[in-house]
């Protein structure tokens, strides 16, 4: 009879153990759903902004200049719905994260 | 050079957003939460009265009409009669409720000022579909902070005043000087 040569009939029990667990490794945290909320405050509003330019690029002078002023340039409506939702992302979502993680830990009912 | 009124409407859009998404976070993280850092709890009141300093060099510019001229005053003085108290609220000065009733105040009075000052119907063009719109928002939306300064802490007012500034963007941006109402379906307009 000719003997399979699937990988499994190789393998030696007394020598293939688990996959030891190291004891120090940080473990990922899930976060709470209103820490979510706030993180994805930012990023939804920026995603809004690029959809509206791709739907409407003619509200972006950059991409259709025919025509255009000084103020044209200066107020883009989808790059100002960006530039929103990035200064809510970087500059004030990280640190209402770890204010409300702070707050969850002293007082885990809340 | 003075701007388009378009495009002022559209800083005020990008403002108002602003606004929303610091009153949205503010009501899912928590008022404690949200005041733990000065800064931020002065942000909310620091623009909106940035923002009313602003509205009166706007105002000076809308001279169209004597009706706009008082409408921009109307709007420039509600805001920072709004921030004002706020202000005082965060820094712990006035400690009632019932000054919620200001915000309420200068939200109804505002959306008067909307109605009042345009001249022309619904569907006359977008930029009147919209003073319409935001007009009537604004008149029915004070109820939130009027719950807010009857029946406090509740979650539906807080969320209710920060979708109004949200939804206030979106029409904001929406504004056009010159276009009919829904884009391409053409309705409305010149």
């Amino acid at each position: 009879m000719r003997q399979s040569f699937r990988p499994e009939v190789w393998v030696n029990s007394d020598v293939a153990t688990g996959i030891p667990r190291d004891e120090g490794r940080p473990v990922a945290q899930r976060r709470s759903p209103r820490a979510l909320a706030v993180q994805l405050l930012g990023p939804l509003t920026v995603i809004g902004g690029i959809v509206w330019a791709v739907a409407q690029p003619y509200r972006v002078a950059f991409l259709d200049r025919a025509d255009r002023d000084v103020y044209d340039y200066l107020v883009q409506p989808p790059l100002l719905v960006v530039a929103v939702g990035m200064l809510f992302a970087f500059a004030i979502a990280p640190g209402l994260v770890e204010d409300l993680e702070l707050s969850e830990a002293d007082d885990p009912d809340s | 050079m003075i701007p388009t009124a378009e495009s002022a409407h559209w800083l005020a859009a990008a403002t108002a957003l602003l606004l929303g998404l610091l009153l949205l976070s503010e009501t899912i993280v928590g008022v404690e939460v949200f005041r733990r850092r000065p800064w931020r709890a002065y942000l909310f009141p620091g623009v909106v009265i940035v923002a009313s300093v602003l509205l009166w060099v706007v105002t000076i510019f809308s001279t169209f009409s004597t009706l706009h001229l008082l409408a921009h005053a109307v709007w420039a003085q509600a805001a920072l009669l709004a921030g004002a108290v706020q202000l005082a609220v965060v820094r712990g000065r006035i400690t009632s409720p019932l000054w919620s009733l200001v915000p309420a105040f200068a939200l109804l009075v505002s959306g008067a000022a909307f109605l009042v000052h345009e001249p022309n119907d619904w569907l006359f063009s977008r930029s009147a579909f919209l003073h319409h719109a935001i007009g009537w928002m604004l008149v029915v939306v004070a109820v939130f902070p009027l719950g807010e300064a009857l029946r406090p802490q509740r979650v539906l007012w807080r969320a209710g005043f920060a979708l109004t500034f949200l939804l206030l963007a979106v029409l904001l941006f929406a504004d056009r000087d010159a276009a009919p109402i829904f884009g391409r379906y053409g309705i409305g307009g010149p």
